[in-house]
């Protein structure tokens, strides 16, 4: 005979040898509750003050944020507000980037609730404080890649991570939108919070729309996923286009964008296939209209667009003119439900958008960016973080990133903003490496990188104006004069990493 | 001279809004707010006050809101405004 019984000895001999229990099936009870009951809850679901005492945060630990709402996110005010409230200290606050809308955090740095600051960008009255020295450690800048790649190798290890989303169901599938029709939010890509899902000691999702089990297009896992918890509102989506990002009207800008157009047209790479980015800022967000017009004349497809993707790339996309859209961060409404809706416009995380030592990060296979610039110096040098006041006032973003990896990378900007220059004689703080800018743009003309004298050749072919980028700095000297030094004391109040992770610059406190 | 409250010039960007009136004070008192303060500053008070006193303006109070005007625009501005105040047209 050869039945169960007769092989219990050598089962349990087996389960011995592989130091494991005797199945038992008396302690099988099966849940007979209608399965459409259990797709509404689970015990992950709480308040946020249960969330973090069953965390486990403790004082000094590292808590992580995303900035996906940009100008509209409440997350980090409504958590830091609760972490003070429960009497926490010395935390490390370490979020995707921080706007002007986080100046609440100027109290809870004062009472010693934040203490370290890890981010890619400040910016408004939380920015102006921190350069004038509210911090005693210096807060340290991040591009998106590296932030990526440090959470996923450890150097930057989350305890906590609260992430917002606009849908997630109770066992924490979360997304950046919501089809139910109880959506309250949206802000599409959850790309630079999805390294900290994956690789946080514990991930919270803070949502606005518990959706039932299972919530699909997801892009958090809720394998990564111990606690969910609903509040009224995670961000206000109509202020998403805010901080960096606005379309153009003005005049000088819409000029830089047709040249830059223009540059990229001209460049060699604009060819069958060509992958594009473009970055934050007026001008460099416009060129993608004038690019349409070349694709179109030129019958000219793109395989991809990287990046912060706007309605403009969207409208691309779907007139045929660029197969794929490759989404870190939607830029707007339009490209947060272009995500929701089109199977060809994909989410990225941060790590494999613009991490340097990702094999597989997207910019690696970037033909060109155009991106903007607060300063490029006559070494190409650009600054994107530090206004010429010398205050924090900006956002690495993935600038160092797209800059290095691409095939060209294109800066546009203009001469002077007002009476501040910004093709200077060296920038303030040096944040993408002058060997990584290929051309600068400017109304006054465009300059090549030495290092790139074939696109020099092709631009003066197309009989671009092609200037010297030492006089475009003399040129922007003659018409503003000398301005004073600025009055930058000895404390140094941030810390500007390169993607290589070593450290590239530093900033120091402004004193009036 | 007599002086009225007179005005010049835009909040802009690139623009400097230039507000006179008559001061108790002797000579020209400007109470400044640049964006460009930190580098600007100065030079912006100097222009004020040498176009001021080339139209022999003294005894004002000017209130200038400078959003990174070059001095070619400061002194159109101050100009202007020097004219409204006085009512003496120096371009006639």
């Amino acid at each position: 005979m050869n039945s169960i019984k007769n092989r219990a000895a050598l089962i349990a001999e087996a389960a011995k040898k592989m130091n494991k229990e005797v199945y038992n099936d008396s302690q099988v009870k099966k849940i007979i509750t209608p399965r459409h009951e259990l797709q509404r809850q689970s015990s992950k679901v709480v308040s946020l003050e249960e969330a973090i005492k069953k965390s486990g945060l403790k004082d000094g630990m590292t808590i992580s944020f995303h900035h996906h709402f940009r100008g509209g996110d409440k997350v980090i005010n409504m958590v830091v507000d609760k972490l003070a409230q429960m009497g926490f200290k010395n935390l490390h606050l370490a979020s995707s980037s921080l706007i002007d809308v986080h100046e609440p955090l100027i109290e809870h740095i004062r009472n010693g609730v934040i203490t370290q600051i890890s981010t890619s960008g400040l910016r408004g009255k939380l920015a102006n404080e921190i350069s004038h020295g509210l911090m005693k450690e210096p807060v340290v800048f991040r591009s998106h890649g590296s932030r990526g790649y440090a959470i996923k190798s450890g150097e930057l290890h989350i305890d906590v991570a609260f992430l917002g989303a606009s849908s997630s169901d109770p066992l924490g599938n979360a997304a950046g939108f919501s089809t139910s029709e109880n959506a309250k939010s949206i802000c599409g890509s959850l790309g630079y919070a999805l390294p900290d899902a994956k690789y946080a000691d514990h991930t919270i999702i803070l949502t606005d729309d518990l959706v039932d089990y299972p919530n699909q297009h997801n892009a958090i896992s809720e394998a990564d996923v111990e606690f969910v918890v609903v509040v009224d509102s995670v961000g206000d989506s109509s202020k998403i286009s805010s901080g960096a990002i606005r379309d153009t009207k003005n005049p000088r800008d819409i000029l830089l964008a047709k040249q830059a157009a223009k540059v990229v047209m001209n460049s060699g790479y604009f060819q069958n296939g060509f992958s594009l980015q473009t970055g934050s800022g007026g001008a460099s967000l416009a060129v993608t209209k004038y690019l349409r017009q070349g694709m179109i004349d030129k019958g000219i497809k793109a395989s991809f667009a990287l990046g912060g993707i706007t309605s403009h790339m969207v409208k691309l996309h779907q007139e045929g003119l660029i197969d794929r859209l490759i989404d870190v961060q939607s830029f707007d409404k339009v490209a947060a439900e272009s995500l929701m809706n089109d199977s060809k416009h994909k989410s990225v995380s941060a790590n494999e958008y613009a991490a340097m030592l990702e094999p597989g990060s997207a910019t690696h296979y970037l033909d060109v960016v155009i991106l903007s610039a607060l300063e490029v110096d006559v070494n190409f040098n650009v600054n994107v973080l530090v206004g010429s006041d010398g205050i924090i006032r900006g956002a690495i973003g993935g600038h160092p990133d797209t800059a290095a990896d691409s095939a060209l990378s294109v800066i546009v900007c203009p001469l002077l903003r007002g009476r501040i220059p910004c093709v200077v004689d060296e920038v303030t703080t040096l944040i993408t490496p002058g060997s990584n800018v290929d051309v600068v743009v400017t109304e006054y003309g465009i300059a090549v990188n030495p290092n790139r004298p074939e696109i020099k050749e092709r631009l003066v072919a197309a009989g671009l104006n092609i200037v010297d980028i030492k006089d475009l700095a003399a040129k922007a000297h003659s018409i503003i004069g000398n301005p004073a030094p600025l009055p930058f004391g000895d404390k140094v109040v941030g810390i500007v990493l390169n993607r290589d992770g070593s450290v590239q610059d530093v900033i120091k406190n402004i004193v009036e | 001279m007599e002086i009225k409250n007179a005005s010049a010039g835009t909040l802009e960007s690139g623009d400097i809004l230039i507000q006179i009136g008559p001061s108790d004070h002797d000579g020209v008192q400007i109470n400044l707010n640049s964006t460009v303060a930190y580098q600007f500053g100065e030079q912006i008070k100097k222009v004020i006050s040498q176009t001021l006193s080339e139209l022999g303006v003294t005894n004002v109070e000017v209130n200038a809101t400078d959003k990174g005007a070059l001095d070619c625009t400061i002194k159109a501005r101050v100009t202007a405004a020097a004219v409204r105040a006085t009512g003496h047209d120096v371009w006639a």
